[in-house]
């Protein structure tokens, strides 16, 4: 077993080790902790910003990728079925899903199913030719019919209900102890004097929202050993499988296209904001002219250019997880080259007015260099604008990803993402009867996502924006 | 107390405004006349605004009001129900605010806005509406009235959009006028005029008007009482004669000495010549077109010669507009200058030689940085947000290595400064915003300290501050005018502080020097026109003292 990095695995990695670096000079900072803690203290960005993690931790997961090297010949006997699925590239998210790997039906099955959606000939032993509804491989087979499959599923429901309360618990002792030792032991002391308990981070519903995705999220993994949860697609993969897998695509997206997208808009905002004259004429002209593109179009015509390249030349990559990676991290470019536009030109307009301030005039007689005075001066205080254009954007993104690949000049087929899904949808909605199991997921899944993302970057426009106290 | 003179028009009674149960207003009770102006004095914060707010029910919803009430003609307006507040605001009340800019709605017609409310609340139509609008217009003194009607308040003055929002509140013909400083944002002779429409306003239709201000020269010119606030409460309250002779209360003691000009002048003292304007041009091209073609220039500084001395200060006199920031700019360098040079004396040398600064690239020019520095108008702005107070102070030490390199020198060197502008050395690592208007400013004077200049271009330092914050200001430049033999340019529109400052006086219009010369000269016998109209426009407080000066 050998590690694999493929290009979008390093610069998510990349991209955690920035975040980290930020939280630290956000702990070393007063006034922008006491900022993250006023956004932290709505209840709502509390549970938002956990839901984003989880699925940011998902996303990593599934960031981590290695080579399994095919299992020496004396054991490899009782792994009939799983060794053609552990070829290839796998990831951390691939093994512990790996039950779901293995137990693919024969095609599409309703959540919870124990026979297959649709029927289809079989021939008993006389010869004889009925239209039979065929029996799950893997899904419901523990199933003895004693009872109804509702009790089976409450009954098993107690196993993760009873995991998420130990966890649940396990977590608040471990809080409970940095507590501790964070008060020197004068615990009871340090809260009874507490001057305000409104000063107190929303902790109540940090810790329900917590208990409700562990508890979720336990309930699907445990379910999943006996049941397709949320069904099968066509080729009878679980669909559960799909979405989860979907979520690096749609976080990385979200998150990476900004990465790209951010050096761009910093850059050229700020020099033509700050030097003018042709510089900020040039940029303008630049991306005037972008903005008068339509997004799509381009996108599609860079795509489809891309597509042409990598079928003409597909001795480049060494495997198809390397292709289809190749192709994100190029839709990734691309949507961050025509997303920058708009950043820029207020990160433009607000340069010129903090140019004018007379903190920068008072530095320039420091004889401050333009640098300097861009890196002291104009860039910190244009850090909030930047925060809040990074999280409204990134709900955008995830969204169209999901219209482009709908479109089909978004990521490669063979890459599981919600928009792959609701592209294949299309076509199940108009079956008779619908399938409506692969659309409903792709849709819960991404709008949890954006909800999320949408109440938490609320919030955050809310605290950051320095026009709200006028 | 229903029974109080027939002639009062409005009385606020015992009134207390609580924010959080923090009083901001403290049972305040005074009560204005049929014709009268009722001058409403404090500084920032002393919750002058608030209460003219109360009166038009106006009040942002975090604050309430706990007691009290408010009587327009023995109508209690606090038991009124909100339809009927509406026809009060602007039919009975009207106000003015201290902002042109921002009162009128830059996207109508200045006449328009006027007719509006004349329709809304007259119920007059659209021809009569326009021709009331162009007799009030008139009447406020707006040249060409109907012409003005169609023009856009960004057409207009400073002073015009000031007469317009005086017209509007006019419009209804109302009892009371709130007017809340309404000439601050004005120049001095813009001023004087906007105060003597006011006054004519109030003889010839009987007005009452509740003036709120901060300038004691204004209320001197305007007020029949006067009444001072002082966190949130009145702390005194007389007629005018007997409150400018006899104040009582030692707040409006300290108020109305810090408020008038002295009256001795500095002497005029031999000095050598620090730095030298010899026809400096700053012009500033206009571009127009596709291809930025220049079309013309303005001419912001145009033709200016100045001298400032060693240890001395020159008081650099003008209203908004007439370049004289322009001219504090050029020196350091942070416009180029057209033409002219700027001729600097290095006087600690034994050589005396003189550089011309206008001549010198980035890097030759950094020597000199530390001897140029400046301190601003506006506290708020001139500190960055984001920057502790010693990494604000630090930046000029290190940029220009001033001083020991070693960071616990430049700490020392830090509280000590803080500790020279009267500050504490715990001060140090707090941010701009946990300071005060006036702690700001002496903030930047001690980041300008730091590099031991010895020219500080003061750029209008203390507009921005109330007046017993601009007398300690003021000491403090003088202070550390004797303790280190600084000169000063001090750039301000404000004559009744020149006498406090300054040695020498220059008026500047229009980018043009119309005349300088010592203080005494300037103040008692001024030559030119503009000199003459300049003194003439000043409160009647600040002519007063002059004469018992000559």
């Amino acid at each position: 077993m050998s590690f694999v990095w493929l290009w979008t695995d390093i610069l998510v990695w990349t991209l955690v080790l920035v975040l980290i670096g930020a939280v630290r000079s956000i702990r070393r900072s007063e006034q922008i902790r006491k900022q993250w803690f006023y956004i932290l203290k709505s209840p709502i960005a509390m549970s938002a910003a956990i839901v984003l993690s989880f699925y940011l931790l998902f996303a990593l997961l599934d960031s981590v990728h290695f080579q399994y090297t095919p299992s020496k010949q004396g054991e490899a006997t009782e792994q009939t079925v799983s060794s053609a699925n552990n070829q290839g590239v796998l990831s951390l998210l691939d093994v512990i899903l790996q039950h779901l790997r293995d137990k693919t039906e024969r095609t599409y099955s309703a959540p919870f199913a124990t026979h297959e959606y649709s029927t289809s000939l079989s021939y008993d032993e006389s010869g004889a030719v009925t239209q039979v509804y065929r029996p799950l491989k893997f899904g419901g087979q523990h199933w003895t019919g004693s009872h109804t499959i509702l009790d089976d599923v409450m009954v098993k429901t107690a196993i993760p209900f009873l995991f998420s309360c130990i966890f649940i618990a396990f977590i608040f002792t471990i809080h409970l102890g940095w507590g501790f030792v964070k008060t020197r032991g004068n615990y009871i002391d340090y809260y009874a004097n507490q001057p305000d308990p409104k000063d107190e981070l929303p902790w109540g519903a940090a810790y329900f929202t917590l208990f409700l995705l562990v508890f979720l999220f336990s309930w699907f993994y445990y379910l999943s050993h006996f049941y397709h949860v949320l069904g099968t697609d066509k080729v009878g993969q679980d669909v559960l499988y799909q979405a989860v897998k979907s979520i690096r695509t749609g976080v990385l997206i979200g998150l990476l296209t900004t990465l790209v997208m951010l050096p761009l808009a910093l850059i050229l905002g700020i020099s033509a904001g700050y030097f003018k004259g042709w510089v900020d004429d040039v940029i303008q002209y630049v991306y005037t002219t972008l903005n008068s593109i339509p997004g799509v179009l381009l996108i599609a015509a860079a795509v489809l250019m891309m597509q042409v390249i990598i079928t003409n030349n597909s001795d480049w990559f060494g495997s198809t997880e390397e292709r289809a990676d190749l192709r994100l991290l190029f839709l990734i470019f691309i949507l961050g080259l025509t997303s920058w536009t708009g950043l820029c030109r207020l990160l433009r307009a607000e340069t010129l007015k903090i140019s004018q301030v007379e903190y920068v005039t008072a530095a320039k007689s420091f004889g401050l260099s333009p640098f300097r005075i861009i890196q002291k001066h104009i860039t910190p205080n244009l850090m909030h604008l930047v925060l809040i254009a990074l999280v409204l954007d990134f709900s955008g993104l995830v969204l169209a990803e999901a219209v482009l690949s709908y479109v089909g000049v978004g990521v490669d087929p063979t890459t599981a993402s919600w928009g792959n899904m609701i592209n294949q949808a299309r076509l199940e909605m108009a079956r008779e009867p619908m399938v409506w199991w692969s659309l409903f997921s792709a849709f819960a899944f991404m709008f949890t996502l954006v909800l999320a993302a949408n109440l938490f970057s609320d919030r955050v426009q809310t605290v950051l924006d320095p026009r709200r106290n006028n | 107390m229903m029974n109080q003179e027939a002639s009062t028009v409005l009385s606020v009674q015992n009134l207390t405004v609580l924010v959080d149960n923090t009083p901001l207003i403290k049972n305040i009770s005074f009560s204005i006349g049929g014709g009268e102006i009722f001058a409403l004095v404090g500084e920032s914060g002393s919750g002058k605004s608030l209460t003219s707010l109360a009166i038009m029910r106006l009040l942002p919803e975090a604050l309430r009001v706990t007691s009290g009430s408010i009587l327009l003609e023995q109508q209690d307006l606090f038991q009124l129900p909100e339809f009927k507040m509406q026809k009060i605001r602007g039919k009975k009340i009207a106000m003015i605010f201290q902002e042109p800019m921002t009162s009128l709605n830059p996207v109508m017609k200045v006449g328009e806005q006027v007719a509006e409310v004349l329709r809304v609340h007259l119920k007059l139509n659209r021809s009569q509406a326009r021709n009331k609008v162009i007799s009030l217009f008139e009447e406020v003194g707006i040249p060409e009235a109907k012409e003005r009607y169609e023009w856009y308040p960004h057409q207009l003055s400073g002073g015009q959009k000031q007469r317009v929002m005086i017209a509007m509140a006019l419009a209804c013909e109302p009892d009371v006028l709130i007017a809340d400083e309404p000439t601050t944002a004005l120049d001095v002779t813009i001023q004087a005029q906007v105060l003597q429409l006011l006054k004519d306003i109030r003889d010839k239709r009987g007005l009452s008007i509740l003036f709120i201000t901060h300038d004691m020269g204004v209320v001197n010119e305007m007020a029949d009482q006067v009444a001072v606030m002082k966190e949130g409460e009145i702390v005194e309250q007389a007629e005018k004669q007997a409150f400018f002779s006899k104040p009582r209360h030692p707040y409006t003691q300290k108020l109305l000495q810090d408020a008038i000009p002295s009256n001795h002048f500095k002497p005029a003292v031999e000095s050598k010549t620090l730095l030298q304007l010899t026809d400096l041009k700053v012009h500033f091209p206009i571009k127009k077109g596709l291809f930025q073609r220049t079309v013309g220039y303005v001419k912001a500084v145009d033709g200016v010669t100045l001298e400032i001395k060693k240890g001395q200060t020159l008081a650099l006199v003008g209203e908004s507009g007439s370049g004289k920031s322009t001219i504090g700019q050029a020196i350091l360098k942070l416009v180029d200058s057209t033409s002219g040079s700027v001729n600097f004396s290095n006087l600690s040398e034994q050589t005396q030689n003189t550089i011309d600064l206008t001549q010198l690239s980035e890097k030759q020019m950094k020597p000199f940085r530390k001897k140029v520095q400046v301190i601003f108008q506006d506290p708020f702005s001139a500190l960055n947000p984001r920057m502790t107070i010693d990494e604000i102070i630090r930046e000029g030490m290190v940029s220009l290595q001033v001083g020991s390199g070693k960071k616990e020198d430049q700490d020392q060197r830090i509280e000590e400064l803080l500790d020279q502008v009267g500050l504490l050395p715990e001060h140090k690592k707090r941010y701009p915003h946990e300071f005060s208007g006036g702690q700001r400013q002496r903030i930047g004077i001690a980041r300008a300290l730091a590099v031991e200049p010895e020219l500080i271009i003061c750029d209008e330092p203390t507009s921005a501050l109330d007046v017993t914050v601009r007398a300690q200001v003021l000491n403090l430049l003088e202070d550390l005018q004797q303790k280190y033999q600084l000169s000063f340019l001090f750039i301000t529109h404000d004559l009744s502080i020149i006498p406090a400052i300054a040695h020498q006086v220059a008026v500047m219009k229009e980018g043009k020097i119309v005349e300088q010369g010592t203080v005494e000269q300037i103040m008692h016998f001024p030559k030119h026109d503009y000199t003459k109209a300049l003194l003439n426009s000043a409160p009647k407080l600040f002519k007063e003292r002059l004469e018992v000066a000559g």
